[in-house]
């Protein structure tokens, strides 16, 4: 036989699902909350979302071409992080504060860290807070055509009711993309379904800040005050997207029980005592440091070596 | 407590539709039949022939050297051509018998053997050994051996490996729809030397034909059940099997006799009934030639020692370019740099694939998403393994349970970043296995 045949390990075929498939159902999944946020706040939360997107595309590839690496933008992961970050922006922040962030989150917290898989703390997650630390008036400036009260979240913090209905659809101020919980939820429904995401980390996540608020919010179990804090604020987008983002959390079974679990006691202590109105992603950003350590101490036994 | 599969494991394309419906076709060769004296683990077999020499069908052309092998027995009638190297499916020469088939099939006359029944049960053990039986579900460990354990009364399941859960392949699933009356005989021979087991045929609930088949089969037998098992991969590894048949758990440095189990594949089943029922030798498999490329793909019943090359013809050769042949399945086959090598003992399979997977993607960091933690049968972290095997971690390795690793393959399958995790904790394995580090 003239014709040399493919010879390689085993095994000879692959599953259907590559990284950037991953990255476009994520996009997708982020659509709903997306497209609420421009129906909600206006064709400039659109505005802000392209901004960042394609600043986040451009830093990346900027980056890869000038260090003379793979050029990596089509996996998508870029474009998760810019759609990720401009939905935490208000709506009524410069244009130019999506940029600054999405710079900020490829370039110093991805690609200095050596790239997709390899850095600590979540990229979008790190450009929010990195904004709102530098950019404090901008990032809680939620004055805008729509929207001239104070967020629901501060509303809460200063003790006036809220309407728990309009905190589920999300006819209320905030971020683009944190308002409303029922289009966070329908794009959680379908990384559920089509297995991009599992139960783990959210579901712990979730226990645990209700139980917390249950045991010390003073208001003991009421449905109402429950919907209000797990509603407002960018709890839902935080836990269902940020906290499990693949790379800054364990892979091992029980360690994303536990992740989940302290990202959830974090975000109660500080929605509880803390004066941050952030302090959702501060708990992610804290759990994805400690990722490392719970990885260590959550290796499975074998199969058949357990006693 | 009992359960019907394992935790992790893998859902890929079947594509058992080639050849499920094709009955098993005899297939006489056309050219020389080549017999490697190591067609199973243990030590190679002794040539006791020389060229010239005219060989019967089921004559012994090459002797079991110790315990722990089996002798090779020729498929044909014909003349010794020649005792030398040649090319087997691993890529490498190994010492083989070439025989030059005179067509004739003319068997060496049966010597007048003793009903089974009436043996002892070393003489049965023996007996199966002198047919050269050894497991053709991939591995080749010599059946014999498996059978002969310290202490029979632990033994309490035996079970028949009828899960064939590699993509494909469907030689036992024609075997279990065409003939189970031979397993059922085969098990009960089994049986026969452990007088506390129970016999159960282990079977994915996908192949229904096969079910009711061993159910009517072994209606009557009072030691048999068949266990219907989730369709999933790797059901029909060892361990996994156990673990579904039995509920226990068995590791590495464990055999199957440990957790009270014996266990055995469907074709090496068939195998000892023919060697304790008719003395006769294992001198043929079914062998499925099957993929995309060929024009008719077939389950054959295969002399061993045929060439594969032999076997594409006979599937009406290639319809569509091939860019891949691989002897076995798509998950642990191994791919051929050339199809003229034999048929030996444990060829389950030809392969041929008109697209290659592993060509197609490229491999890319890893986004550390778990879907190969979710996938592994063994509850290994697969992404950290092939870290540490790449970067020459071997204490770390290990630590982390790396040489419990069955080469299933899943978490290669399942990575989306399309990482070779597979094989760099395969090629660390190896390596430490050869330097004697469990």
């Amino acid at each position: 036989m003239e014709k040399r045949m493919n010879v390689s390990a085993s095994p000879h075929v692959r599953g259907a699902m590559s990284t950037s498939g991953i990255m476009r159902l994520v996009i997708l999944a982020l659509l709903p909350a997306a497209v609420f946020g421009i129906f909600n706040f206006g064709m400039r939360a659109f505005y802000h979302m392209l901004v960042t997107v394609v600043a986040c595309v451009l830093t990346e590839f900027t980056y890869e071409a000038f260090a003379d690496r793979p050029v990596t933008v089509g996996d998508f992961s870029a474009v998760v992080t810019g759609l990720l970050l401009a939905m935490s922006l208000p709506v009524n922040a410069p244009l130019w504060l999506g940029a600054a962030g999405g710079i900020f989150a490829i370039l110093v917290v991805k690609m200095f860290f050596g790239g997709i898989g390899q850095n600590i703390v979540n990229p979008a997650l790190a450009g929010r807070c990195f904004l709102l630390i530098s950019f404090a008036g901008h990032m809680t400036n939620f004055v805008c055509d729509a929207y001239t009260g104070p967020t629901p979240l501060e509303a809460l913090k200063q003790g006036e009711a809220v309407d728990p209905l309009s905190l589920i659809l999300g006819n209320t101020g905030g971020c683009i993309g944190e308002t409303s919980a029922l289009a966070i939820l329908a794009g959680a429904v379908l990384l559920l379904a089509v297995g991009i995401i599992n139960l783990r980390i959210p579901a712990s996540s979730f226990a645990v800040f209700t139980l917390l608020l249950v045991l010390f919010g003073n208001q003991g179990f009421d449905e109402i005050f429950l919907v209000r804090e797990l509603c407002s604020g960018g709890l839902m987008l935080s836990f269902w997207f940020m906290a499990t983002d693949y790379t800054t959390s364990p892979i091992t079974k029980r360690g994303q029980v536990l992740y989940g679990a302290l990202i959830g006691a974090l975000a109660a202590l500080f929605r509880l005592y803390g004066s941050a109105s952030e302090g959702v992603s501060y708990a992610v950003l804290l759990a994805n440091l400690l990722t490392p350590v719970i990885e260590k101490i959550t290796v499975p036994k074998a199969f058949g070596r357990r006693r | 407590m009992a359960h019907s599969t394992f935790k992790g494991g893998i859902h890929p394309h079947k594509r058992k539709r080639f050849t499920r419906e094709k009955p098993i076709k005899e297939y006489y060769p056309k050219g020389d039949l080549v017999y490697p004296v190591q067609q199973h683990i243990g030590g190679p077999a002794v040539p006791i022939v020389k060229a010239g020499e005219r060989v019967l069908k089921g004559q012994v052309i090459a002797k079991a050297a110790g315990y722990i092998s089996v002798p090779v027995h020729a498929s044909v009638s014909g003349t010794i051509k020649a005792v030398e190297p040649r090319m087997t499916v691993s890529g490498s020469p190994v010492l083989s018998i070439v025989v030059e088939n005179d067509h004739q099939y003319e068997r060496l006359p049966a010597e007048d053997i003793k009903p089974w029944q009436e043996l002892e049960p070393g003489d049965r053990i023996l007996r199966i050994q002198k047919a050269g039986v050894v497991g053709m579900g991939g591995a080749g460990f010599p059946s014999h051996v498996k059978l002969a354990v310290k202490n029979p009364k632990k033994i309490r399941t035996v079970i028949v490996n009828c899960s064939e859960c590699e993509p494909y392949l469907t030689s036992d699933y024609r075997r279990m729809v065409e003939n189970p009356e031979w397993l059922v005989m085969g098990l009960k021979m089994i049986l026969s030397l452990f007088e506390r087991a129970v016999g159960v045929f282990a079977i994915e609930d996908s192949k229904r034909d096969a079910i009711t088949a061993l159910q009517l089969a072994s209606g009557r037998e009072s030691r048999m059940e068949v266990k219907v098992l989730e369709t999933k991969y790797p059901q029909g590894s060892e361990r996994m099997l156990i673990y579904a048949c039995t509920g226990k758990e068995i590791n590495s440095s464990m055999l199957p006799a440990d957790a009270g189990c014996i266990v055995h594949n469907v074709d090496t089943v068939c195998a000892i009934y023919q060697a304790l029922a008719f003395g006769r030798p294992l001198t043929e498999r079914v062998v499925t030639v099957t993929g995309k490329a060929l024009a008719e793909p077939c389950n054959f019943h295969v002399p061993i020692g045929t060439s594969f090359s032999e076997l594409i013809e006979a599937a009406g050769g290639f319809k569509t370019e091939p860019q891949k042949f691989v002897s076995g399945g798509p998950m642990m086959g191994i791919s051929l740099f050339d199809l003229d090598v034999p048929v030996v003992k444990t060829s389950s399979a030809l392969l041929c694939m008109s697209k290659d997977d592993v060509a197609r993607f490229q491999p890319s960091a890893c986004i550390r998403c778990g879907s190969c933690v979710e996938a592994c049968p063994e509850h290994l972290l697969p992404a950290k393994l092939a870290d540490l095997a790449e970067h020459f971690q071997e204490e770390e390795f290990r630590s982390l349970y790396g040489m419990e690793c069955l080469e299933c393959g899943s978490c290669s399958y399942v990575c989306p970043a399309r990482r070779q995790l597979t094989q760099s904790i395969r090629a660390m394995r190896r390596s430490l296995l050869a330097r004697g580090k469990r």
